[in-house]
């Protein structure tokens, strides 16, 4: 089983983002898992979502999750929320940021013994250049195909534009290249 | 008419979503409802439905849910197929109004988010709102994921309508842990899943103005025992109903449904019983304890009402230590299903040792890890052969471990 979880504030994306994924994965005949925890959260608030993938159906119902993968969208929480909370020691990190993975490791105590399972990117700047306003999420999942190897970037696409379809055009183009970006730029 | 929905064999849906689908896809005739919190977004899809012409029936926005389940039980009489959906407080608000559908035996359909019920106020998920409805009059059909939250939403129409049954049926699902959880769900096509649910049959129903009738008569002491002692058999009797909507949904699915569902019973030594998502957890758990050589089993009420009291009986028959989970703050008794589930098996040759475990209220983690130890903590009974702790325990709540009763057996 594949776990994520996702550190976000409300109103970033990251419930649409994880269900997002979820309807690309399971397309591809895997079990697929999304929920999230925020209760009555209003829109800036700390919360976290998670994804589970596996061959078999998924019959788990704990949030506990030791994770695969730690998505962090919003820069801050990088450095306020509790992002390496049960992880394991192949776990991967995903970070938005402005600053380059050294500066940011630099001021993260708990990220200093994983150097090489620390990825950044950022997915703000990225979003604001393509989609025209912060929207973290469809970035990092661009950034999370290219960590994970899950998916080649030309078949996520293409499944991510029939998770967009409600959307217009220009606001699937703009997260199109907004993926892609992220893909090409996460380090 | 209504303009059909093509849906993948496999779509990504959570709870919410998944009824809101099998309500469309039943052609409802009115659904009365006060669509903000604390109802679900169940409404909130089904309205946006109504908006884009996939629903021909009436959606009637009410000013509480004391009046969306007036409306209905108004519509249901009137003969029309009826439904609506509510949660937490909107839950105990409609309580009232609960009494009287069953009483007057009006077929509708309440799908229920299952949450905490305030103070304090709480919006996540554990079973005070279901066990509060537990002497409504209800048939209670609980739903352990998203796809049984949509099979069972379609088998709850069939139910309550048939006419040996006549009666309103809740389908509940946890909140969040099922609500809002998307995972793999394999719908039926539109036509499939109305011929499935069949046509409304009216029966009695008000708008026959060539044979007036009446309904919520008042019954003093001359009738109103009658009135009740035929209702409580008519729920009882709805099992047999139940039974078969369910063999027809299997024919038609594959997937099956029992009203108590029994998972590595065969060989058990112990086993937890259970409702509501915790079940597939504890299900994982004791699949793990497999592996460890304890020979742990599952079993979990499908049919809250009517209580499967025999069938509960026969699944616990041969296990020589039982916890009973109740995710519903007790207050000052033991959980309602252990009470229920020890009746069962009282009238047992071997009874089985049977504590209590309260979790998850609020929406509080229920992890593998607990489940684990709850099914560790029936072997050290079933190997001393003696209850090994207090008879009631919360497990998941914070500070020093909260127990009550020493009673032993012996």
């Amino acid at each position: 089983m594949i776990e994520i979880r996702w550190h976000s504030r409300a109103g970033q994306g990251a419930v649409t983002g994880a269900k997002g994924l979820g309807d690309v994965v399971a397309r591809t005949g895997k079990e697929v898992q999304a929920f999230a925890i925020y209760g009555s959260a209003k829109r800036g608030a700390a919360m976290r979502a998670y994804n589970r993938i596996d061959d078999k159906p998924i019959i788990t119902h704990e949030k506990f999750m030791r994770p695969d993968y730690v998505l962090v969208i919003d820069p801050a929480l990088a450095f306020t929320d509790k992002i390496t909370e049960n992880d394991k020691e192949t776990t991967k990190y995903i970070i938005t940021t402005h600053l380059s993975k050294d500066e940011l490791i630099a001021q993260i105590p708990e990220l200093q013994d994983k150097k090489d399972r620390v990825f950044v990117v950022d997915a703000i700047q990225i979003s604001l250049d393509t989609i025209g306003r912060s929207m973290p999420n469809t970035p990092t999942l661009g950034a999370l195909m290219k960590v994970s190897g899950m998916y080649d970037l030309d078949f996520f696409l293409d499944s991510m534009k029939r998770v967009l379809a409600k959307f217009p055009q220009k606001i699937i183009d703009a997260n199109m290249e907004a993926m892609t970006r992220a893909y090409n730029e996460v380090n | 008419m209504a303009e059909k929905v093509e849906l993948n064999e496999i779509e990504v849906w959570d709870g919410n979503y998944a009824v809101s689908q099998a309500l469309r896809q039943a052609q409802i005739d009115v659904v009365a409802a006060y669509p903000i919190t604390p109802s679900t977004p169940i409404v909130e899809n089904y309205g946006s439905y109504v908006a884009n012409g996939l629903v021909d029936g009436e959606f009637v926005m009410v000013e509480s849910e004391h009046a969306a389940m007036s409306a209905c039980v108004g519509a249901a009489a009137a003969g029309g197929r009826v439904a609506t959906a509510t949660s937490s407080q909107g839950f105990m608000l409609m309580i009232e109004v609960l009494y009287q559908a069953s009483g007057m035996r009006v077929p509708l359909v309440l799908t229920v988010v299952n949450r905490a019920v305030a103070s304090p106020l709480n919006v996540q998920g554990d079973h005070g709102d279901m066990y509060a409805g537990r002497d409504s009059g209800w048939v209670q059909i609980d739903a352990f994921n998203a796809q049984e939250a949509y099979d069972l939403t379609l088998c709850a129409f069939k139910i309550g309508e048939d006419m040996r049954v006549r009666l309103p049926v809740m389908v509940h699902q946890d909140g969040f842990l099922t609500s809002h959880t998307a995972q793999n769900v394999r719908p039926l096509q539109d036509e499939e899943a109305y011929k499935f649910v069949g046509d409304y049959k009216p029966y009695e129903e008000m708008l026959d103005f060539t044979k007036a009738v009446t309904y919520g008569a008042q019954t003093e002491e001359n009738w109103h025992f009658e009135h009740k002692a035929k209702q409580h058999k008519a729920l009882f009797d709805s099992a047999k109903v139940i039974d078969e909507v369910f063999a027809e949904f299997k024919k038609l699915t594959g997937r099956e449904y029992k009203r108590v569902e029994s998972y590595m019973m065969e060989d058990a030594e112990v086993a937890i019983v259970a409702l509501g998502s915790s079940v597939e957890t504890v299900r994982y758990a004791a699949e793990q304890l497999r592996e460890e050589g304890i020979k742990a089993g599952v079993v979990a009420p499908r049919c809250f009402r009517p209580f499967p009291f025999d069938e509960i009986k026969e699944a616990l028959a041969n296990v020589k230590s039982v916890a009973v989970l109740d995710r519903s703050a007790p207050m000052g008794a033991m959980g309602a299903l252990f009470n229920e589930v020890s009746s069962a098996l009282y009238t047992l040759e071997n009874r089985p040792f049977v504590t209590n475990y309260i979790y998850g209220l609020g929406g509080r983690d229920f992890s593998i890890e607990q489940a684990k130890t709850i099914l560790k903590e029936q072997k050290a009974n079933a190997d001393a052969d003696d209850i090994t702790t207090n008879i009631q325990q919360f497990i998941g709540v914070r500070g020093p471990k909260l127990g009550f009763f020493e009673t032993k057996r012996s």
